[in-house]
């Protein structure tokens, strides 16, 4: 029987992108583009939650899964989507054209993630994932001028080796199981002894290889080349998008396909656990290094996401290294990905404010901005001392969650390697901040911001104050969902 | 308990932060009020507390229990006992004092005042966690202000302390966090008094207790500081407006001692009694090298700030000798010194700030122009080196006679004779600091200056009353510290 019921979210979202594209052809007024899409995010978003608790279900002879994980992911999800979208409308009103083939390819690659969440079928996850990244590329390139070009052609280029490397190694998999399905993959796997997987090394180097593809859309080290010129090239609000919302897809798809496909037996999942683990520490500390010198705050925030995306691989490694029923590693990622969404975003929504009145994204170009947008400014540290991982903000607290998950599974090396480095960090996080309170203005004239940006602003810094001081609600959110793995 | 007397004292400066940071409009002078109101309540109250506190007994006062986030555990658990009242008094006392000592700011006033309250509840929020993740979310916090208040209002080179400040400290938290992360691994708990009173069967079971033992310390031994993770404190204090350089050494490094009393010594007995001779041995090379070094300096602030190195090194003898009366003597110091070394740097502010100078080598002969200055600065001078009548004399005596005395440790007594050499040199550099500043023949270009006013008058009597009567009684604090020892001393065993 197929519930359609359930795939409401999914199916609200995709009218919506074809609703905005036939209204461009007929309003003047293009802000109720944005209007409508965030109409149909929040209808999405109301389904979403009406499903929440209602049990593990699948559809489509189980590619599809709808359980609390899926739908933790797709909430976050429909969030990070409107607040782009409530970002985006002062930074689109710039482009002459296609308005609306903006908001709507934003609404489509948000389905796409959506179906990423869910998936539980190593075809169907390719899909989904084409959806996405296809939607992603021409979004980068909106800007049309060469600098977003290039980061579109990069992207394109490097996102369609990832999907072959990706696809090779789904190919692998599914020629030593005979299966796509996640669940079946994994009984296939545990028919198989020790020996007889070391003897034909395929299988091992099926999953390796698509570590490599999902390395790609998490930005991990060494997959990571993309990041800064993608950064730095593409829309500021899609930048921002592509940091946070991408991450965290590409997070829930490795989640559910390491945990449900290769969990067991264990000494696959050490392997992987400690695979990730290398990945992790390598992520963070040059992530952390290269983002030292950087002067463009949108490459210093790509580096600092390649570095975020280590700490959030801390707790894939703990999962590898957890023992089945041990939820800490999982729900410990997913309050992770919640807070890093909402301060990354909250930081870039400052950023496209300052960046649409100076028109420059240089470090030292935010001098004495405390004086010139207060508001602004405040945000933006706050943001900062989120990603630095210091309380009281959303950080400090996914920080603490994700290691102790960690040291609590053996992983005390890693923790203290990552500590580390959140001190590195501080030092290029803070320098921002520095400049922004200590410095001269360049220019009394305030900077303007859109009273939509305002309020997206708004939920992204109560949301990480929320979250850095009474956690308790969507730590538990995270855990439920962590528990709620249909396959 | 009704009336949640230390979440009000915690959060009023947090209130009056916001009060000021976010209402529009607000005047320089109504700014000022506004702070003094919000600094007031709370060091009111931390004395009415201190009033009716319960002198006999040795348990948890005051204590708020809610549950904070069950997902990991962790509560709002706030109380004070006798090793942590002194010190929210003294936080009180010194953040209603050096608004004050501020009142003369006006670089951006709003935002200053804003972060010194927020300063001043973060470190409050130190001394009274019961939980080890409030504890340490308190203890971050107080970066943040930190950072501010050097960076934009101090002096010199600020911009670089401000930032080895926090890398320092951001460094030592993060092996702190370690630390912590472990014990509730270890324990599942992160209740301090639970973890104290019996959790540690556990932990020798899952991890080597030695190990967490030392992850926490370095991060208090960054804070106290002890030598060689000293470095920041130079620069910091040095470059810091007189004001926060008055916070900074009168409060924020006990934050260490504190915690090393708190975690360290009743978390871990048996291990601090396995390292005991190590971190004495540290706190004498601290006296001895920080008193050397403090002798060396040419710039007023920086001496004061060395000599704080030195005089931690006396905290963290008496807190290492283990013996009751050492770990007195450890917490009086913490007190005595925060009063003390406040003074010094709020007179240091002045002689500065009215003379325009700061260089021990150009200032000279100031006794005749500042008569009241000279008198205080001496007070607050003598009774850093220990002069009976004075808190120093008490604190000092006390952490000597114990730590001689203590059985804890083999051969303490030849290392306590060691640190005692420090006073000597004390003298030495604080009496020649004062006849630098003050004495020989009256310089021409300071004819102009001028002596304290009014104000400064009055936060310098406060100053120099607490020195002198806790000096002359120390049994107002002994008795409440010694309270506090005793359940530290239960579970050394002795």
């Amino acid at each position: 029987m197929l519930n359609f019921e359930l795939l409401a979210p999914e199916l609200t979202l995709a009218a919506t992108a074809i609703v905005v594209i036939l209204l461009d052809f007929v309003i003047d007024r293009k802000w109720w583009l944005a209007a409508v899409s965030i109409i149909g995010l929040a209808v999405s978003a109301g389904f979403t939650v009406a499903m929440w608790g209602g049990g593990s279900l699948a559809l489509f002879n189980n590619m599809l899964a709808v359980d609390s994980f899926a739908l933790f992911f797709k909430l976050l999800f429909l969030v990070i989507a409107a607040l782009v979208i409530l970002a985006s409308t002062g930074y689109v009103a710039k482009f002459r054209r296609f308005q609306g083939e903006y908001y709507a390819l934003v609404l489509l690659s948000a389905l796409g993630m959506m179906l990423m969440a869910a998936t539980a079928e190593l075809i169907s996850i390719y899909l989904a994932l084409e959806l996405t990244s296809i939607s992603l590329y021409v979004l980068v390139g909106f800007l049309k001028d060469p600098k977003s070009t290039e980061a579109s052609l990069k992207y394109l280029l490097l996102g369609a080796v990832a999907s072959a490397v990706l696809l090779f190694g789904m190919a692998l998999v599914f020629g030593f199981t005979g299966r796509t399905q996640l669940g079946d993959i994994a009984a296939a796997i545990q028919g198989m002894s020790l020996a007889g997987v070391l003897a034909s090394p395929g299988l091992i180097a099926g999953m390796v290889l698509m570590v490599a593809g999902f390395g790609f859309k998490i930005a991990a080290i060494p997959f990571h080349m993309w990041v800064p010129d993608v950064y730095e090239g593409a829309p500021t609000p899609i930048t921002a998008y592509l940091s946070v919302a991408s991450k965290a897809a590409g997070f829930a798809v490795l989640l559910r396909v390491f945990y449900s496909a290769f969990g067991l037996p264990t000494w696959l999942s050490l392997d992987w656990g400690l695979l990730f683990a290398v990945l992790a520490a390598a992520g963070m500390t040059l992530g952390n290094v290269i983002a030292l010198p950087q002067t463009n705050i949108k490459r210093m925030l790509g580096y600092s996401s390649i570095a975020q995306a280590g700490y959030l691989m801390v707790g894939l490694a703990t999962v590898g290294l957890a023992s089945a029923g041990d939820i800490a590693g999982r729900s410990g990622l997913l309050f992770f990905l919640a807070s890093y969404a909402l301060t990354n975003l909250g930081a870039f929504i400052a950023i496209i404010a300052i960046s649409n009145k100076l028109d420059s994204d240089l470090i030292q170009d935010y001098s004495g901005m405390i004086k010139r947008a207060p508001v602004l400014a405040l945000a933006l540290t706050l943001c900062l001392v989120s990603l630095i991982g210091m309380p009281p903000a959303a950080g400090f607290m996914a920080k603490f969650y994700i290691f102790s998950g960690a040291v609590q599974n053996g992983l005390l090396w890693l923790v203290i390697i990552a500590v580390i480095n959140s001190v590195i960090s501080a030092y290029y996080y803070l320098r921002v901040v520095k400049v922004m309170w200590t410095g001269k203005p360049a220019s009394q004239a305030k900077v303007p911001s859109s009273m939509a940006l305002r309020v997206a602003l708004a939920v992204s810094c109560i949301g990480v104050l929320l979250l850095g001081i009474i956690p308790g609600f969507v730590m538990k959110l995270a855990e439920m969902a962590a528990q709620m793995f249909a396959f | 308990m009704d009336f949640n007397y230390l979440s009000v004292i915690i959060f009023l400066p947090m209130v009056g932060a916001a009060i000021i940071a976010f209402i529009p409009g607000l005047s320089n002078r109504v700014i000022r009020w506004l702070s003094v109101i919000f600094t007031f309540v709370p060091l009111a109250l931390s004395i009415y507390l201190f009033a009716i506190f319960d002198r006999s007994s040795g348990a948890i006062q005051f204590e708020e229990k809610l549950s904070w986030i069950p997902a990991i555990n962790a509560h709002y658990h706030l109380g004070v006992d006798g090793i942590s009242l002194p010190l929210v008094i003294l936080m009180a006392l010194l953040g209603f004092l050096v608004v004050l000592i501020s009142w003369k700011i006006d670089l951006r006033p709003r935002e200053y005042f804003a972060w010194l309250l927020l300063l001043e509840t973060s470190i409050l929020g130190v001394f009274c966690s019961l939980d080890l993740l409030l504890f340490f979310l308190f203890w971050e916090i107080e970066v943040i202000p930190m950072y501010f208040l050097i960076s934009i209002w101090g002096t010199g080179r600020k911009e670089y302390s401000a930032i080895k400040y926090v890398i320092y400290t951001l460094f030592g938290s993060a092996f702190m966090l370690a630390g912590i992360l472990s014990l509730y691994f270890a324990t599942g708990s992160l209740s301090m008094v639970d973890i104290a009173q019996g959790g540690m069967a556990m932990v020798q079971s899952v991890m080597p207790v030695a190990a967490i033992f030392w992850l926490l310390l370095i991060g208090f031994a960054v804070k106290l500081p002890v030598f060689p993770l000293h470095t920041w404190l130079p620069d910091a204090h040095t470059d810091a407006p007189t004001a926060v350089s008055v916070v900074l050494a009168g409060a924020l490094l006990k934050m260490g001692g504190y915690g090393m009393i708190r975690i360290c010594v009743s978390i871990f007995p048996q291990v601090a009694r396995e390292f005991a001779l190590i971190l004495i041995i540290l706190a004498v090379v601290n006296v001895l090298y920080g008193a050397a070094i403090t002798l060396r300096q040419t710039d007023l602030k920086r001496l004061i700030a060395y000599s704080s190195v030195s005089h931690m090194g006396y905290v963290l003898l008496g807190i290492f000798a283990l013996s009751q009366v050492s770990l007195v003597g450890a917490t009086m110091q913490m007190f005595s010194h925060g009063i003390i070394t406040g003074l010094l740097f709020a007179m240091a502010g002045l002689v500065m700030h009215n003379s325009k100078e700061r260089d021990l080598r150009k200032l000279g002969g100031l006794a005749r122009q500042m008569p009241v200055i000279v008198v205080v600065f001496s007070v607050a001078g003598v009774a850093s080196l220990g002069l009976p009548t004075t808190s120093g004399f008490a604190a000092e005596f006390l952490v000597f006679v114990g730590s001689f005395t203590s059985a804890a440790v083999v051969g303490i007594k030849l290392w306590t004779i060691l640190g005692v050499l420090g006073i000597v040199i004390t003298a030495g550099y604080i009496l020649w600091m004062l006849q630098r500043v003050f004495y020989g023949p009256p310089l021409e270009k300071f004819n102009k200056v001028r002596d304290a006013d009014i104000l400064e008058r009055v936060y310098m009597f406060v100053f120099v009353a607490v020195i002198m009567g806790v000096g002359i009684y120390p049994a107002v604090l002994t008795d409440i510290i010694k309270a506090g020892v005793m359940p530290v001393m239960g579970l050394l065993g002795g």
